[in-house]
């Protein structure tokens, strides 16, 4: 909608002040974002623009707490000891790919069940379903934190796999049921009444319609999982570090610039999981034939 | 067709119709629960019951009944009018003698919950009582504290003889149990919850109001331009949504502590001085802002896509029938957009009002919300119970509200993208 050449002046100030008005949300929306990815790169130790740094003075300018992130750099004299970012990364990959396995496969065989007309109590089921996303996280660590130690599952990472696999779960329901909307059942009804039994229906004729839900929802639960942290403080052992815990202590102890090279990673992971999704999205809707984004 | 006697409709295989039909629906309906048990035991045994578990702890006192089982046994027969009898204090006398350490340090902190000094009194006896060989034990135990001979601490347990409790609840709402165990006002200085309560509601609501007036024009925008914009837009909104929460949280701190982005602009813009930098950082206003960036996109989604489906027209026809444009936007689009405002509000709201990190590691002391209280009890005052008492509360006023969202909207129909 543009304005039209009739427009008044009153009108055309409104209109560019209301434009200036968006202009300004989407700059408060994004610009925190972006303000920490050449910061990352400063050499000074505090979170600071310094003005040798604006002045592109190359000694303001450095890789080392980079370095320092991969467990390569030296601080001053004193060597860095251990490296807890690589483990954190690691660990943060080794939970999240194992909940986002779990919960995609929990998850979207549930979403087939929710669509069938045929499901009782739809609505209770589903709201039950969707409870971990809404309520809080630290309600759920508190409740978790006390009966995963009773069964012995606090300190391990099964017990950090299932309680990521469970926050994880209503992305996927959410998303492949959406997917699942407009599904034209009658494909099934030909894929068996052509002899494919169950099994070879849904892998050749309902994945494949489904598969960028599904795919949208397993990258929703990767990043819940890759980013959650309250339940990991309160169910992990100290030595299972992940990058947001590590973040966090970070944050809270031993302010370093280390974390904004680590933000800045996972600034760049984030765009890169939304611009997959956003190309899913897209694929599907073209594949159902609706033209609008909804 | 088959048509019997009395004029049922028979299948091929002779039952009647009505009897297969319903055979194959409840064929397909334990099908579609059968697809949808293993999911719903999942949550069930590692999200469900684990937060009913930790709910049970605000109203259970049972721990103290099992270190002193005998004494609040002879208890019970107290008069409540002088002081006991020698038979409870020998009781007592023997239970804290003969208990574990440990679980009288537990113990006491529980009964320091109703009367503070019980826990320096049983650690003093406890050590004392060691040397006591026979009795009478009344004096010998007065004569070791005083306290002993004190009516205010034995009045003080009979708040805690049954195995369970309302006073966890009362404690989370500034109120307590006096050692008659009526219902009073916690002292002024220990009233922190109420303040507390208000504040998580103020800045919950203060939040969901600045996402609407930020999030509406934008989505306003974003549904009025062509696919091609609109979709680059989106990813503005959409980005955020995808980056972690901590990332964005260090990018606030980046942009308003005191040397931060946003004060060295106003500085070397000469709006004010060097030394008069605003306090952005570490109070309520930092977690109202950073709290309204990061739910924004909740808000925008649903929005968006309610205005998506407003169709123009209706704007021509109001504007094409005299309506000033301010007029026409405030008796035709708005109503109609007011479906994406309760879904985007509500959803707003409920994310907020359990927000716990955002306040922690902006809020300084006096931007903490409720679920900041959870965890500092749960990790620092270990009183477990309490911090079970707030999550109830605030899980209670979540069930509601999550309940109406669900009636209103359909928690089906909530936006990821």
């Amino acid at each position: 909608m543009a304005l039209p050449s009739y427009a008044t002046t009153g009108q055309k100030i409104g209109w560019y002040s209301f434009l200036t008005y968006c202009g300004l949300v989407f700059f408060f929306l994004i610009a925190p974002i972006f303000v920490i990815l050449p910061l990352s790169f400063s050499s000074s130790p505090f979170f600071e623009f310094t003005r040798e740094f604006m002045n592109f003075e190359p000694e303001a300018w450095s890789l080392r707490w980079y370095r320092q992130m991969v467990g390569i750099a030296s601080v001053g004299d004193t060597t860095v000891v251990s490296n807890k970012w690589m483990l954190g990364t690691r660990n943060s990959f080794i939970v999240g790919i194992s909940a986002t396995f779990l919960a995609t496969a929990l998850g979207t065989v549930a979403a087939l069940g929710l669509s069938r007309p045929h499901m009782p109590f739809k609505g209770t089921i589903m709201a039950i379903l969707i409870s971990p996303m809404i309520v809080p996280l630290i309600i759920t660590s508190a409740g978790m934190f006390f009966f995963y130690s009773k069964i012995g599952l606090t300190h391990t990472y099964l017990g950090l796999i299932l309680a990521h696999t469970a926050l994880g779960t209503p992305f996927v329901v959410i998303t492949v049921t959406a997917t699942l909307t407009g599904f034209d059942t009658n494909l099934i009804r030909a894929s068996q009444s052509l002899g494919a039994d169950t099994v070879r229906t849904f892998f050749k004729v309902i994945m494949p319609l489904i598969l960028p839900g599904v795919i949208s929802g397993a990258l929703f639960a990767f990043i819940t999982s890759f980013d959650e942290v309250v339940v990991v403080m309160f169910i992990g052992s100290v030595e299972q570090i992940t990058i947001p815990k590590q973040m966090w202590a970070g944050l809270r102890q031993e302010t370093s610039p280390v974390i904004l090279c680590m933000a800045t990673c996972l600034v760049a992971l984030s765009i890169a999981l939304l611009t997959t999704v956003e190309l899913l999205r897209r694929r599907s809707e073209r594949l159902r034939g609706i033209k609008l984004r909804n | 067709m088959n048509e019997t006697t009395t004029g049922s409709i028979l299948t091929t295989e002779g039952v009647p119709l009505k009897v297969s039909l319903q055979k194959a629906e409840k064929r397909n309906k334990i099908r579609a629960i059968l697809l949808v048990a293993p999911l719903l035991v999942f949550i069930l045994v590692t999200f469900l019951i684990p937060i009913g578990d930790m709910l049970l702890r605000s109203v259970d006192d049972s721990y103290i009944n099992t270190v002193f089982p005998k004494t609040f046994k002879e208890y019970k027969k107290w008069d409540r009018q002088d002081l006991p009898s020698e038979e409870l204090y020998k009781t007592m006398f023997f239970e804290v003698k003969d208990s574990e350490g440990y679980a009288i340090g537990k113990a006491s902190t529980r009964m320091n919950y109703a009367k503070s000094g019980w826990k320096s009194l049983l650690k003093k006896s406890k050590r004392k009582f060691k040397k006591i060989e026979e009795g009478p034990y009344k004096e010998q135990m007065i004569a070791i504290d005083k306290k002993w001979a004190d009516m205010e601490y034995w009045k003080a347990l009979g708040v805690m003889v049954d195995a369970t409790t309302a006073g966890y609840y009362l404690n989370a709402v500034d109120l307590k149990y006096n050692v008659d165990k009526e219902i009073v006002r916690q002292k002024e200085n220990r009233r922190i919850y109420n303040h507390t309560w208000i504040k998580t509601f103020k800045v919950s609501v203060l939040v969901m109001i600045f996402c609407l007036m930020l999030g509406y024009p934008i989505s306003y925008l974003l549904s009025t331009l062509p696919l091609k914009y609109s979709n680059l837009l989106m990813i503005c909104v959409l980005l955020p949504f995808w980056t972690s929460l901590l990332v964005r949280t260090v990018a606030w701190m980046v942009m308003l502590q005191q040397k931060g982005v946003f004060n060295n602009l106003l500085v070397m813009a000469n709006v004010i001085a060097d030394e008069n930098r605003f306090k952005l950082m570490y109070n309520e206003t930092a977690t109202i802002i950073v709290m309204t960036q990061i739910l924004l996109p909740f808000m925008v989604l649903p929005l968006y896509s309610v205005m998506k489906t407003i169709s123009p027209n209706y704007m021509r026809a109001a504007l094409n029938l005299g309506a000033s444009p301010l007029h026409a936007f405030w008796k035709v689009y708005m109503p109609n957009s007011v479906p994406g405002i309760s879904a985007g509000c509500m959803l707003v709201f409920i994310l907020a009002i359990g927000y716990y990190i955002t306040p922690e590691l902006v809020g300084g002391k006096d931007g903490q919300m409720v679920g900041n209280w959870i965890a500092y009890h749960l990790k620092t005052t270990l009183n477990w119970g309490l911090s079970a008492a707030l999550g109830a509360i605030l899980l209670g006023v979540l069930t509601v509200l999550y309940w109406v969202y669900n009636k209103l909207v359909g928690i089906e129909n909530i936006k990821l993208g």
